[in-house]
Order: C-alpha cells, then sequence, then structure tokens
C-alpha cells in the first residue's frame, strides 16, 4: 500500500463486508497527529477473532475477510511512531483508528480521498457513508445522505457521472481544508 | 453552493436520458474488478478508475463495472473479469490503466479478447 487513502479503502471495504448500513470515516488532524478511524455498524467480532486479527500469520485462509489489511494499516501507523486501534463488538460493529505522526518520514501521502469514496459508494451503493474532515478545525463533511436527497428516485448514486462527481467534489474540498499540510 | 448546482445538472441530463439506460439486466456486458487487500495493493483503483473513465467518455451503455473481493490469485492482480451475455468469461490480469483503454475499446465495443492480458497467456 503506498497511500492512506488506499488503506482506508481496504479497510472500510471490510466494514461492506461485515454488512455494514452506516460507515463513517474520520480524518482529524491535530498539530502532528492525524487520526485516521473507520466506524461501522456491521457484524462485529468477537473477542478471540479480535485479538488476532491484527497477526497476518494467526488470519487463516477461514478468517480471510480480514487477511492483511489490518496489519498493512497497522504498521503504516506505527512505522510513524503512532499508534493502532481496534475495537469491535459482536453484532454491533468495529471501530479502527490509527494515529500518524505527519512529519516522519514514513509518513504515507494521504492520495486521492475521492477516489477512495467513490469506489466504496460505488461498491455498496446502498450504504451511507460518511466523510469527515477537521483539520485543525477547518472541516468538511460529506454524506451520501445529502446527494441522494438531491438525486431522488429517478437517478442513482452509483452511475457513472455521479461517482465522478463525487470524487471530484470530495477531493476538491479535501484539498481545500488540507492547503497542502499532508501530501 | 457550487458543487451541489452541479449535481443537480447531472440528475437533469440523466432524468432525460432515462430509458436509454435501464438499470443491470441479463443482456448487460460486466465488468469485474477484484477490490480485496492484494488487488488494492497491487493498483486495482486506478485500473476501476479507468475503466469508469472509459464507459462515460465512450457513452457505453449495458455495460456494467462492479467489484469483487479476491479474484484468487493474488499475485496476478489487478485482475479484471469481462462477463459479456452469451460468452465465456476472460479474465484479464496485471492489468493497468493503458491496459483498460485496449481491452475496452478492442473486447467491450468490438468483441475482440485482447490476447495479451488474458490469464492462461500470461
Amino acid at each position: 500500500m503506498r497511500e492512506l487513502s488506499l488503506n482506508i479503502l481496504d479497510i472500510a471495504e471490510n466494514s461492506i463486508k461485515a454488512g455494514a448500513s452506516i460507515i463513517d470515516i474520520s480524518l482529524t488532524l491535530r498539530g502532528k497527529l492525524l487520526e485516521i478511524s473507520v466506524r461501522d455498524n456491521g457484524c462485529g467480532m468477537d473477542a478471540d477473532f479480535l485479538a488476532k486479527v491484527t497477526d497476518p500469520f494467526t488470519t487463516s485462509r477461514t478468517t480471510r475477510k480480514v487477511g492483511l489489511g489490518i496489519p498493512l494499516f497497522k504498521m503504516a501507523a506505527e512505522m510513524t511512531g503512532g499508534k493502532f486501534e481496534i475495537s469491535s463488538k459482536k453484532g454491533e460493529g468495529t471501530l479502527t483508528k490509527a494515529v500518524f505522526v505527519i512529519d516522519s518520514v514514513d509518513f504515507m501521502p494521504m492520495g486521492d480521498i475521492g477516489d477512495t469514496m467513490g469506489a466504496l459508494i460505488m461498491h455498496a451503493p446502498n450504504v451511507s457513508f460518511f466523510l469527515n474532515v477537521d483539520f485543525d478545525g477547518r472541516v468538511y463533511g460529506f454524506d451520501t445522505m445529502e446527494i441522494k436527497d438531491v438525486l431522488g428516485d429517478d437517478v442513482a448514486i452509483d452511475a457513472v457521472e455521479v461517482i465522478d462527481f463525487i470524487k471530484r467534489t470530495v477531493k476538491e474540498n479535501f484539498d481545500n481544508i488540507n492547503g497542502g499540510i499532508i501530501l | 453552493m457550487k458543487s451541489i448546482e452541479e449535481l443537480k445538472a447531472i440528475k437533469a441530463k440523466m432524468q432525460a436520458e432515462i430509458g436509454t439506460r435501464d438499470s443491470l439486466t441479463d443482456a448487460d456486458t460486466r465488468i469485474v474488478v477484484g477490490m480485496a487487500t492484494c488487488g488494492i495493493a497491487a493498483g486495482a483503483r486506478p485500473v476501476l478508475n479507468a475503466l469508469l473513465e472509459e464507459v462515460q467518455s465512450k457513452r457505453l451503455s449495458g455495460v456494467k463495472v462492479t467489484q469483487a473481493g479476491c479474484l484468487g490469485m493474488c499475485r496476478l492482480e489487478p485482475m479484471v473479469e469481462v462477463y459479456v451475455p452469451g460468452k465465456e468469461k476472460v479474465t484479464y490480469v496485471k492489468v493497468t490503466p493503458e491496459a483498460v483503454k485496449k481491452i475496452v475499446s478492442e473486447h467491450i465495443v468490438n468483441g475482440n479478447v485482447v490476447a495479451e492480458y488474458v490469464i492462461k497467456n500470461i
């Protein structure tokens, strides 16, 4: 994985597979610390599974729905001197949270978060996605419900033109908030 | 807000086209991209983007781009499966955005499989 937005895509794909109807992605910058969290209301994990979910080697093929994605995300955060946390409750959902130190040489570029949102919405058009960006108080919120309200019943959110619009608008707004602070 | 206005314009344009483009039916061509960790790490997202751009710019109706999990051979990702109604499934491997242009124009539009990216030829 070369970009944080690809890690976010991969982690949120787990939420889709867990049957979530709401997936909430937050990017919060406070000084040198960037916190990325993905919260869902999917099927969650029991304590046994949760305990080994960050270990790529105890995650066997039968538990393949998680595999390498979480270990890679954890490693990306820890390499910068940050940290990783995952909490989950069976039947309630999962919260995956990673903190990155943005001036570390090992801090990965963000990449295109618009592309990530576009790919997620296309994959799971019925899921409600939220993206909350808060960089030292400069905020941007994206919500698929707002898009669906505008579109009404006639036009699907996963139509190619709409996905293209979502990708562009999310990227533009994120870039405005970011203002070049992180790559 | 400028972006909401743009979205409304997209909606109006698409409403005008309704009837010429219905939801997915059996008669449609499906293009499936593997988007598990292996696919994403190998570059599946740019491949997905390139597919959407080609479908949009060529205004291909009856073509649906979708995503799946791991398609089974992680070392050959990004993988793309093409299902043309009445034809055998074609699996493309190590697909790049450049390969996508060729696959869409030669296979999806003209019906000629692009042999150089087909799994059995790698």
